[in-house]
């Protein structure tokens, strides 16, 4: 009979909290739109391959060969050539500009220098300010190049006593993502962030507003239980993230095609596992703060640091020894492998278990911080 | 409960500091079953520190605080079903209904608005044609009628209210005093806090807090008859100039302005003031009126506060 009690009493707290989450007329845009923006926009905006290059050409041989090379990369959808002169000097000064991402120096001689010696020397020069867009266009420049001078040493090897020397063509491909399609690989990543940013801002701004109210005073009189309080709290804005997350990944279904290999029961068990930390995280903001100021800027600088070291643009392998033990608190690292391998390569729980009990084992300290933190008495 | 005083709340020496600041300086007293207790006193005295921890919101320093022969320490969690409170600030859910406010309360309760309706019918008939509209949009009386409601619904035996008048108008005042004394006549023992002197008279009981101390607890007649002493009205055209005349006059021994007139004590009772009305006159005063008057709880209060 008591333990009935108990039930409704829960029941009663979630009605309240979801009839004020639904009369909050910012919170159904959010729910709705954030998604929409985040994932039409920044997927395509926050794109990691380059088109456009602008290319500056001096070619001080004029040679067949060296148009050759010229109309490689005037044929590439990548380049743009913007100019060409003789004098270096007028080169630089469009860098200086902004108007050229990178120079090609074709020396005199290249045409005689490749047919004789089978060697030859070609400068690039890259406007290097931005870094990623430098060494990504040192890339490509010196893929075409390489190419291009692959197929004339095919060219000159045609003849039947060498064709035992035909070079080795190295063939990469690309597992789980073919194409090396960005967007496949963002999209779960950006769907992260949502997640994330909505259960976690939500629960702790819902918070600290019945304590700027002054609401949670008349609550803290009555005999309701931590226990209650908080489970009032955290059910709503976990059904909205689950809710996000399903969304999302329609929208990604339907607009970029995404691929969906492994499980979805899987993905979303996984999910509920990591909102426990990221409710956890927001409960125990709100009990640090005492107004919706203090939240947002905690929070705020929390997921700054999380996103940039999730591995969402880099990989974190490569990151420092340092950062990857950071990392080991950061919920963001774990989701953001754990989405990735289920939607892209279809890993089963086996392959996500290390994941998965590190976050259950983080949810469960983060919640008893904040469980302990939250005082109906002061 | 079991107590033979049948005392519902007892406080005893009791203490309360924030960090550096004493608010609460070792206070007593005791509120007997059925009683309506006043905490008068300005702003800053402590009040709302001794019914936050009276409320349980708040552990004090030092001292002793039973509530229904329970400690507030040990028992804070049965003290909490028991208890009404309604503190300073609206503090309701200002985007839920009239109604939803109500029923949610109730139910955090474990009881229902039907259950105990009988008691708040009094109260609610009054806003409950505006039921469904959000709390926000009710005017100040309504709010504070809807809080009042609210710390009610579980029929608490304690009722405690933090300044409930403040901020309400003259005759939202009047209707919420008939309110409380009606509840008290259902039994319900009341704690009430409040700045404005003339309330205490509707008290059975009432302490003077200044300064974190209580300077003096007794039904308001004990406290005004406590005054002892005669107490002039005095006035003329110019108030200000009069106050600062006075206060130069020796015979004169306090001297405060209270509305239009000024209250003053002398020395000696049997001073007439016959000699004071020719100072005043010799001060360039017109329209000069004083007469003896009954002391009310305020001139008590500025009496203790010397």
């Amino acid at each position: 009979m008591k333990k009935l009690i108990k039930v409704k009493k829960i029941k009663y707290i979630l009605q309240k909290e979801f009839t004020q989450i639904f009369r909050n007329r910012t919170m159904l845009p959010m729910i709705f739109g954030v998604p929409i923006i985040q994932l039409v926009i920044l997927v395509h905006a926050a794109t990691l391959e380059m088109k456009s290059i602008d290319m500056y050409i001096i070619d001080k041989d004029l040679s067949t060969m060296s148009h050759k090379l010229i109309s490689k990369f005037a044929g590439s959808p990548f380049y743009n050539i913007n100019g060409a002169s003789f004098s270096l000097n007028e080169a630089l000064e469009t860098i200086e500009k902004n108007k050229t991402d990178v120079i090609i120096q074709i020396p005199y001689g290249f045409e005689r220098d490749l047919i004789r010696e089978n060697e030859t020397n070609v400068q690039l020069l890259i406007d290097g300010i931005n870094g990623t867009a430098a060494s990504l266009i040192n890339a490509y420049s010196s893929s075409v190049i390489s190419d291009f001078n692959r197929n004339i040493i095919v060219d000159l090897t045609q003849m039947p006593s060498l064709k035992n020397l035909e070079p080795i063509n190295v063939e990469t491909m690309y597992w789980y993502n073919q194409e090396l399609n960005y967007k496949i690989y963002m999209l779960p990543g950006i769907l992260v962030i949502l997640v994330t940013l909505i259960s976690m801002f939500l629960t702790a701004m819902n918070i600290v507003r019945e304590k700027e109210i002054g609401t949670i005073e008349q609550l803290n009189v009555t005999p309701i239980k931590k226990f209650e309080f908080i489970v009032g709290k955290l059910v709503p804005f976990m059904i909205i993230a689950l809710f996000e997350l399903a969304f999302g990944l329609a929208i990604g279904k339907i607009f970029f095609h995404i691929p969906i290999v492994g499980s979805l029961w899987l993905l979303f068990g996984f999910t509920i596992v990591y909102l426990l930390v990221v409710l956890g995280i927001g409960l125990f903001i709100s009990t640090i703060s005492s107004t919706q100021q203090q939240v947002m800027f905690i929070a705020f600088f929390f997921m700054l640091v999380f996103i940039l070291m999730s591995g969402i643009f880099t990989a974190t392998e490569s990151m420092p020894l340092w950062a990857q033990k950071v990392n080991i608190i950061n919920p963001f690292y774990y989701f953001m492998r754990v989405i990735r391998m289920i939607l892209l390569k279809g890993s089963g729980f086996w392959d996500i278990s290390y994941e998965f009990f590190s976050l259950l084992i983080y949810g469960t300290i983060m919640l008893s911080l904040a469980v302990w933190r939250y005082r109906k008495v002061s | 409960m079991g107590n033979t005083l049948e005392n519902m709340v007892e406080v005893k020496g009791l203490k309360k500091s924030y960090e550096q600041i004493e608010a609460v300086k070792g206070v007593s007293f005791s509120v007997s079953k059925g009683e309506l207790f006043g905490l008068i006193g300005p702003d800053g005295a402590g009040k709302t520190s001794i019914f936050r921890i009276l409320t349980t919101l708040m552990f004090p320093t030092e001292g002793i605080v039973r509530m229904m022969d329970l400690n507030v320490i040990k028992d804070y969690k049965t003290i909490r079903n028991h208890l009404g409170y309604m503190p300073q600030r609206f503090s309701l859910y200002q985007d839920l209904s009239v109604e939803e406010n109500l029923e949610f309360f109730a139910r955090i309760f474990g009881t229902t608005i039907d259950e105990n309706y009988d008691l708040i019918k009094d109260i609610y008939a009054q806003i409950e044609p505006f039921k469904t509209r959000k709390a926000r949009k009710l005017s100040g009386g309504m709010k504070q009628k809807l809080a009042l409601s609210c710390a009610l619904i579980h029929s608490p035996e304690i009722l405690i209210l933090d300044e409930p008048t403040t901020g309400v108008d003259a005759v939202s005042r009047k209707e919420f005093w008939e309110m409380l004394i009606r509840l008290k006549e259902k039994g319900i023992t009341i704690l009430v806090s409040t700045p404005y002197m003339d309330e205490a008279n509707l008290c059975d009981r009432v302490a003077l807090i200044q300064n974190g101390k209580i300077m003096s607890i007794d039904t308001p007649e004990k406290i005004i008859g406590n005054f002892g002493r005669k107490l002039w009205a005095v006035k003329s055209d110019n108030v200000y100039q009069l106050i600062q005349d006075l206060r130069s006059v020796n015979t004169i021994d306090s001297v405060f302005p209270f509305g239009e007139y000024l209250h003053i004590t002398v020395k000696s009772d049997d001073d007439n003031l016959t000699d004071l009305i020719t100072i005043l006159r010799g001060n360039g005063h017109s329209g000069i009126e004083i007469q003896e008057i009954e002391a009310n709880i305020e001139d008590c209060f500025m009496e203790l506060m010397q």
